[in-house]
């Protein structure tokens, strides 16, 4: 199997759990109620345990340990999605972030619970499980507040527009889609990308909500390949600052 | 030579850190013994959840627990091989949970649904008459819940495939 391949696949999904998770957590003890506090921290710790998980099977791959991995990086170095690392801004934008990134993530998993890569597909096997109830936790909020009031359903529609470009660019492709494809391990981006359609549409259709048309669609490229926008670098120096002090420290 | 049973039965004592009425065997996530020899055993475990804090603690206790039964080369190791879900908790589990406060997860048949939450038994009242408040409670295992027939919050244990 192309191992260069397996990795760059890892990686993004892996740097993509990290960073939303660390977003996810700073909602603890700022949400909006405490059940939303909750959730989000639930979520934070969720995925990056999931990531942890990820980095291990990289690790196995020969990279170094996974604590290493995620926290002596730059941020030029992380292959995660531009989309992940954008300031939580308010719940309204919060809230749609989710909803787009973990039904893409659920389908990803879903995925790669059948890839021919059978270390993958075991820790896809459970993290599917678990992503079930991110997905709920947004479906149920993406509906009430796109379908509750004119401010609510402004603010999750300008939140939806706000979102859109940057989600296309959990898409984007890698060097290796076809050595992927070829060899059973990922069906690639283009049918996850078509799956994730069809599967928001519907969701979105109840809240009222409104994809923006197609013709205005700009997918924000680059974080796969280390290309992110200026507010990653400030969110991993947070992220990574007390491993920094002592990386030898035992918890 | 110690035998699988006896390491199974000596390990039901040890307990799930959160939940002290449930044993390790009884939740599931001890996948497999064996014996590999004179002093000699070998236990896989598999956490409920991937980002479960409490693994390796787990892992310690296992390892505790064997070598207080006189088994000097104890190998402890966390795999996804038999992943866990929630139709693992052997029945007494259930009842802990239960008696515990924790209303015990639904059988699932391979699929979780948002219904298969909504109205969760009260593990106070028995009631059906409940409403599931958040899918998300204070661990990642747990969901929480409001019984409307006696007026009381409670925590469920998530049903996960």
């Amino acid at each position: 199997m192309n191992t260069t391949a397996i990795k760059e696949l890892l990686y993004k999904m892996a740097d993509d759990l990290l960073i939303i998770g660390h977003r996810n957590s700073e909602w603890t003890g700022l949400g909006p109620i405490l059940e939303e506090d909750i959730a989000f921290s639930s979520m934070a710790q969720d995925k990056i345990g999931q990531s942890q998980a990820l980095f291990q099977l990289l690790h196995e791959l020969g990279e170094q340990e996974p604590d290493t991995v995620a926290f002596t990086r730059n941020a030029n170095q992380f292959h995660n999605a531009q989309f992940v690392e954008l300031p939580n801004g308010d719940y309204d934008f919060s809230l749609m972030r989710h909803f787009l990134y973990d039904v893409a993530d659920q389908l990803r998993f879903e995925m790669l619970a059948n890839s021919s890569y059978e270390p993958l597909a075991k820790v896809a096997r459970k993290i599917k499980g678990e992503l079930k109830y991110h997905v709920f936790h947004a479906n149920t909020w993406i509906v009430k507040l796109g379908s509750a009031n004119e401010e609510s359903k402004a603010r999750m529609q300008t939140a939806l527009n706000d979102a859109w470009n940057y989600a296309l660019g959990l898409f984007e492709e890698g060097d290796f889609e076809n050595d992927l494809k070829k060899e059973g391990v990922f069906a690639g981006e283009a049918t996850l990308k078509q799956l994730w359609l069809e599967t928001i549409t519907p969701t979105l259709t109840k809240a009222t909500l409104t994809i923006p048309h197609e013709n205005t669609w700009e997918p924000k490229l680059g974080g796969r390949k280390g290309i992110h926008t200026e507010h990653l670098e400030p969110l991993v120096e947070e992220m990574s600052e007390v491993f920094r002090v002592d990386p030898s420290a035992e918890w | 030579m110690i035998t699988e049973q006896e390491i199974w039965k000596g390990l039901e004592l040890v307990k799930d850190p959160e939940i002290p009425t449930l044993s390790m065997v009884d939740m599931g996530i001890i996948t497999k013994v064996e014996v590999r020899g004179e002093n000699s055993v070998f236990v896989e475990m598999t956490p409920t959840f991937t980002g479960c804090p409490a693994i390796k603690m787990m892992e310690g206790m296992v390892a505790d627990r064997l070598k207080e039964m006189g088994i000097t080369q104890v190998e402890v190791v966390t795999t996804f091989d038999k992943p866990w879900d929630s139709n693992k908790l052997t029945e007494r589990g259930l009842m802990c949970l239960k008696k515990h406060g924790l209303a015990p997860p639904v059988k699932h048949s391979g699929e979780v649904t948002m219904e298969l939450l909504e109205h969760t038994e009260c593990p106070f009242c028995g009631s059906k008459n409940t409403e599931m408040k958040s899918p998300f409670g204070p661990t990642l295992c747990r969901s929480m819940h409001y019984c409307n027939d006696c007026l009381q919050a409670f925590e469920g244990f998530k049903p996960v495939v």
